[in-house]
């Protein structure tokens, strides 16, 4: 491409930047990223919803600051530098969190501290933003925090409907399910489930794409 | 410019550091009022929870005034040193609401003065009194409030919050299936204060710890269990003589 000739915002290219992450190249499903808030914050749909939209901004904004600053970045201390920009963020997101959503930061509590360690991020700032321009890293940003918060959302929706039968906090299964003999299922609530929920959706995942079956 | 030499490298992270330092202390200066009243509202709704009466945080400040009946200060001797009444400070010049309790209790073990805040509430008829607590867990504070009946001796409820416990651990204290454990304790034995005390192996099993005294801890929290049976001896045994005192 000539040097004057623009890429358009939404080129095919850039797309793909989006789309890769929510399908083929999940951070969870195929990038193996991300497990451990994956288990930890699933057991409720509405603290796994602001996760991830904590994840997203601190994804995106991180990944479009890296990038904006990856020519004066020096190597030898950039995994510091990467680390001090998530930091810095996830605090910003914690201190707003606290003042406007006080009940949900309370249930994250230390969840939020975990961002700065989800690995998804450090990941996309090494891989991707230390290498790219700021437009494309901001959209590879938000791919993969679309690709980390589906994941998310489909595992919370899960483990709140079976496991205490409700969502959002509101009863779904009603009063004479459980006069029947119904009874909401423990075992969802704890961690193990969460991996055989992501275990399925890979499952689901791998054998529609044959592409991503390792030998 | 050499990006790789040292002297780069040094001003490179000293103005990072600076401009990082300034943009989270405005972000917090600002947010600061906000949070103040959202951690306000959240005392008052625990204190009205340990006395049945749920709340949220729009009507909280409201209910929070309706039950109250005094907030008090007690000294050594567990005279009232400070009252805060119908909506004015009847003694002293500090609302018990307000005392940092972490300060407090500081000051107890530095200098020995004791001004501990205790909230008497009444609900149907029925007074409360209710003392909050603070102290140690595994990772950070824990704190809660536990309200007593009117006897001065038997647990009505209590609440326990914390700010770092590992969840589905030592976070679980401040759950239903835990808190519940302790209704109809009693914080004394034959006149003596005892305070209750989380027992590890059933309280069943136990022979120091009678039954009344005493509740089951949390599989996996040892050390946050622990932490709550300190709390809750370091922080009532202020209020003895205040509570063995008719009044």
């Amino acid at each position: 491409m000539a040097a004057n000739e623009r890429e358009p915002l939404f080129s095919p290219k850039n797309l793909k930047l989006i789309t890769n992450p929510i399908n083929v190249d999940n951070p969870i499903t195929k990038q193996v990223l991300g497990i451990c808030s994956a288990l930890a914050v699933t057991v409720k749909l509405e603290p796994a919803i602001v996760m991830s939209i904590s994840v997203l901004a601190v994804m995106a904004f991180g990944n479009l600051i890296i990038s904006l600053m990856r020519n004066g970045i020096p190597s030898r201390i950039r995994i510091i530098v990467q680390l001090v920009v998530i930091a810095a963020l996830v605090i910003l997101v914690d201190q707003v969190l606290k003042a406007y959503a006080y009940d949900v930061s309370k249930q994250l509590s230390v969840f939020v501290g975990l961002i700065i360690t989800n690995c998804i991020i450090m990941g996309r700032f090494e891989a991707f933003a230390m290498a790219n321009k700021p437009w494309p890293s901001f959209l590879d940003g938000l791919g993969n925090a679309f690709g980390y918060a589906w994941i998310l959302i489909a595992v919370a929706f899960f483990r709140e409907l079976f496991g205490s039968g409700a969502l959002m906090g509101y009863q779904i299964i009603p009063d004479s399910f459980y006069d029947m003999g119904y009874v909401n299922n423990g075992l969802v609530i704890l961690p193990p489930m969460a991996l055989f929920a992501v275990a399925a959706i890979i499952w689901v995942q791998r054998s529609r794409n044959k592409e991503l079956i390792e030998d | 410019m050499n990006k790789n030499s040292n002297s780069y490298i040094f001003i490179y992270a000293s103005l990072m550091v600076v401009l990082v330092a300034v943009i989270l202390t405005s972000a917090n200066l600002a947010l600061k009022p906000l949070q103040e009243k959202n951690k306000e509202n959240e005392k008052m709704i625990n204190l009205l929870s340990t006395i049945g009466i749920e709340a949220n945080a729009d009507n909280a400040k409201e209910l929070y005034e309706n039950y109250l009946i005094k907030e008090v200060i007690i000294n050594k001797e567990g005279e009232e040193i400070g009252v805060y009444a119908n909506g004015q400070m009847e003694i002293g010049d500090k609302r018990a609401f307000n005392v940092k309790l972490k300060s407090a209790l500081h000051d107890i073990k530095k200098s020995g003065t004791v001004a501990m805040p205790l909230f008497i509430m009444e609900n149907d008829g029925e007074r409360f009194y209710i003392i909050p607590v603070f102290g140690k867990g595994l990772w950070g504070p824990i704190y809660g409030n536990v309200a007593l009946k009117s006897d001065k001796n038997t647990i009505a409820a209590v609440t326990f919050g914390h700010d770092s416990e590992t969840p589905g651990l030592g976070a679980e204290i401040v759950d239903a299936p835990f808190t519940s454990l302790f209704v109809d304790k009693q914080i004394f034995k034959d006149g003596e204060f005892v305070s209750v005390a989380v027992v590890k192996g059933g309280v069943a099993n136990q022979r120091k710890v009678a039954a009344d005294n005493g509740v089951d801890a949390i599989s996996g929290s040892t050390l946050t269990c622990d932490g709550v049976t300190e709390m809750l001896a370091d922080c009532m045994v202020n209020y003895v003589n205040y509570l063995k005192k008719d009044n």
